[in-house]
């Protein structure tokens, strides 16, 4: 119960993945019945499958559906979610909702972002943290919060989430 | 089984009226929404199932019951004893609470109040209502607490007080009888009639009479129609519509059944944002529980209506949370918002008819077909009816989510539920509305809150986030905040929004920074005229709000940040430094301990000293200081 339907990949996938094209085109026609409207969601997928979306996958999808290749870039570009960049092994999200934001969560990001030596948005060299920012995950009541992976560590401050960050290789 | 007659809902009922209200054995009831999770519930769970694995003690999960702050809640039933309601109940704590409370020892520690209430608000209409629990010696009434005693749930009416995994005790809170009494004794128009009469309103923001929207779509031409779920929620700071989905998702589902009914259609979506997993799990969850009690599916409860409902879930943009967004997302498409003057009830999901309502609008549907029109206009103001649930949240003591009558004060919500301000500190404004509202300052505390007086004020009702700010809080920050979060949600379609949000950003980052001009207060307000009456949808023509309502109620923030370069609330860097207060000093060398700049020095016991040098501003000494010792100058 509360299982979360995930199957984040957690490892590193290199930019020049071999795309298992078999399973994708299952996931198109099987899953999602090959329906253009459909495409979110079966970018979606990928996204999960390969922690980004390979180009070669998207070409598959653009030749397989008869959606142009700059419409899925549309796509793919427009929602928050979708990386075309192979992600670090470890995502952290910083929420900068209002909420958060009224409880010191710039200054967290801050903070992170000195630590890290990285800006959000981008992943560390040696691939171990990618730090993001999201506009709330609806804990509002128990700001500032961040999640590391599919953990969600609330009534965090600048001190504590520093800690955190050495539990994950 | 499959629901065919009312006997067959009453009997599911009966059956597990007692396993509800009266266990024959302890059960402890944990609530298990992200917030609760967020705050240590899943491992008290977890600890729970291990402790009692072989003894006669059922743990069983529930929705939140809104007093967020002091989660992980638990509530503990036991033959005989009074029902408690436990709080910050963690896997360290759990086994001595419930080994205390079989001894009939009640650690008042934890103990934050006895339910003397729980049955459902339906009860009376569906058949007998338990009398109310005896509150035993001592212990406060679980709802005359300050947090819960002006609040009246209806749309949260469930939640905390039911295993929202559990279809079986939905209808033994009165559940899907709403359903069954649409299908077999109303028509649509009856229906859409009730609705109207009740007076409900858009929960989403827009505050658009439903009935009306409904009556709309029902006579619109073109087949087949379509009835769809908001569950976009992008407001940050609300976050009601999760806890609905997490801890009552059926009560959205039955209201799209009936809203299906009464329109005319057969398929409704639900669509999720992407960042709410654990409510698109209940949802899919609900759904085939659903399906299997034939309440949702082919031949409804043996009425021959058809209804299924789809789960699409968003990939991370705001402005999908804007109807016609929403609807070209729903197509796979780019979600670019269309002008409104072309209706989505008329032209929507694929170019036919579409009913768009939030998650809390579509939950208040069945316990308005159930409890009638007159009683829930009997709630609220004239021209807005019924209760609105508010995520109150920010520098307030007690944090949570809230479910009150329209027409009470804002002083009320903050002050009497909310406790007032953390940490001793003042007032200053309370946000509501999110992105597309404003602040309200201390003036206007006693403001009743409805759609038109909070209009009114420059700010508005919106999806219901109230975020409360107090003196640390910068207001030109503030307004900059909301425009850097719409300028990166923008779409980028019309120019106003685009271009004009860019440069109201633009300015504010420079007034924050210390560049201010003379004169940009003026091209403040210009663009923001602009914006407002040209851009393409309501996100653009909303996104001056923020601005526009800082300036009316605190121009000598502006003032102050323009022509002075400061920042009095210590939140711009560059604008101001901290100083240690000689008086207030005592020397305990906390905060020296907490600099990660190492750029305080001092002896203990003695005044210290902050370097300028080192110094980032990065607040923790202030905010760890518990002597008033930090100054901002």
């Amino acid at each position: 119960m509360g299982e979360l339907a995930h199957d984040i990949v957690t490892h590193v996938v290199p930019p020049d993945v071999e795309v298992d094209f078999r399973g994708l085109d299952d996931l198109i026609v099987d899953r999602y019945g090959g329906a253009p409207e459909n495409l979110i969601m079966i970018l979606q997928a990928v996204q999960r499958q390969y922690n980004f979306l390979p180009r070669p996958a998207l070409n598959y999808i653009s030749t397989k559906m008869n959606i142009t290749l700059s419409q899925i870039h549309g796509i793919a570009t427009f929602y928050a979610m979708f990386s075309l960049e192979p992600k670090g092994r470890n995502l952290v999200s910083i929420c900068l909702g209002t909420a958060c934001h009224v409880r010191g969560a710039e200054r967290l990001k801050e903070r992170l972002e000195e630590q890290l030596g990285i800006k959000a948005g981008k992943t560390t060299e040696d691939m171990r943290y990618t730090l993001e920012t999201v506009r709330c995950i609806g804990c509002c009541s128990l700001g500032p919060v961040a999640t590391v992976n599919e953990k969600t560590y609330a009534r965090t401050d600048q001190e504590k989430i520093i800690k955190v960050l050495e539990l994950y290789e | 089984m499959k629901i065919r007659t009312k006997d067959d809902l009453q009997q599911i009922r009966a059956k597990l009226y007692d396993h509800l209200y009266n266990p024959s054995i302890l059960k402890l009831n944990i609530g298990m929404t992200s917030c609760g999770i967020a705050a240590g519930a899943r491992d008290t769970y977890h600890k729970a199932l291990e402790l009692y694995a072989d003894q006669d003690v059922m743990v069983a999960p529930t929705g939140c019951l809104g007093f967020c702050e002091q989660e992980p809640l638990m509530e503990i039933l036991a033959p005989g004893q009074p029902r408690l309601v436990y709080h910050h109940v963690t896997d360290e704590k759990i086994e001595e609470i419930v080994e205390a409370h079989r001894k009939g020892e009640y650690l008042e520690k934890f103990v934050y109040g006895q339910v003397t209430s729980p049955h459902s608000i339906l009860d009376e209409e569906i058949g007998d209502s338990a009398p109310d629990l005896i509150s035993p010696n001592g212990f406060p009434n679980f709802e005359e607490t300050p947090f819960y005693n002006k609040q009246f749930k209806i749309a949260l009416r469930n939640c905390g007080y039911m295993d929202p995994g559990k279809i079986e005790e939905y209808i033994v809170r009165g559940g899907y009888f709403a359903l069954f009494d649409c299908l077999n004794n109303k028509d649509p128009e009856e229906i859409i009639g009730i609705i109207k009469a009740s007076g409900l309103r858009g929960r989403g923001g827009g505050g658009f009479p439903t009935g009306r929207k409904w009556e709309t779509c029902r006579k619109a031409h073109g087949e087949p129609k379509y009835v769809i779920c908001n569950a976009d929620e992008g407001d940050p700071g609300a976050y009601m519509d999760r806890s609905i989905l997490e801890g009552d998702p059926h009560s959205v589902i039955e209201g799209m059944i009936i809203g299906g009914y009464a329109i005319g259609c057969n398929e409704g979506f639900i669509y999720v944002r992407n960042e709410y997993p654990l409510a698109v799990v209940r949802l899919v969850e609900s759904i085939k529980q659903a399906e299997a009690y034939g309440v949702l599916g082919d031949d409804i409860m043996g009425s021959g209506f058809n209804f299924s409902i789809i789960i699409s879930t968003g990939a991370g943009a705001f402005v999908c949370g804007e109807s016609t967004a929403l609807m070209r997302s729903l197509e796979g498409k780019v979600g670019r918002p269309r002008a409104k003057y072309i209706h989505t009830v008329e032209v929507g999901y694929r170019n036919r008819p579409s009913t768009l309502n939030n998650v809390e609008s579509w939950a208040n549907v069945p316990a308005i077909l159930t409890k009638g029109a007159e009683w829930y206009a009997s709630f609220g103001t004239e021209k807005s009816k019924g209760t609105k649930v508010f995520s109150l949240v920010g520098k307030v003591k007690n944090t949570g989510l809230v479910e009150v009558p329209m027409g009470i004060t804002l002083r009320e919500i903050i002050f009497d539920i909310g406790g007032g301000i953390l940490r001793k500190k003042k007032f200053k404004a309370v946000q509501t509305g999110g992105p597309s509202g404003g602040c309200v300052p201390e003036s206007l505390l006693d403001l009743p809150v409805d759609f038109e007086r909070l209009t009114e004020a420059g700010s508005m009702m919106g999806s219901g986030g109230m975020i409360v700010m107090d003196q640390d809080t910068c207001m030109v920050d503030v307004a900059r905040y909301f425009l850097e979060f719409l300028q990166e949600e923008s779409c980028g379609q019309c120019v106003p929004c685009r271009e004009g949000i860019g440069h109201l950003y633009g300015i504010l980052k420079r007034i924050c920074a210390g560049e201010g001009r003379n004169g940009d207060i003026a091209t403040l307000e210009k663009i923001s005229k602009t914006v407002s009456y040209l851009s393409l949808c309501a996100l653009g023509g909303t996104a001056p709000n923020p601005v526009l309502s800082t300036l009316r109620y605190f121009p000598d923030e502006y003032e102050t940040h323009i022509r002075d370069k400061k920042c009095a609330a210590g939140v711009c860097k560059g604008l101001f430094y901290y100083d240690i207060n000689e008086e207030n000093c005592n020397g305990c060398h906390v905060c020296f301990r907490k600099c990660p700049q190492e750029a305080i020095t001092g002896e203990k016991k003695e005044l210290h000293r902050i370097e300028q040098e080192k110094c980032i501003q990065c607040t923790i000494c202030y905010d760890v200081c518990k002597f008033d010792a930090i100054d901002i100058k």
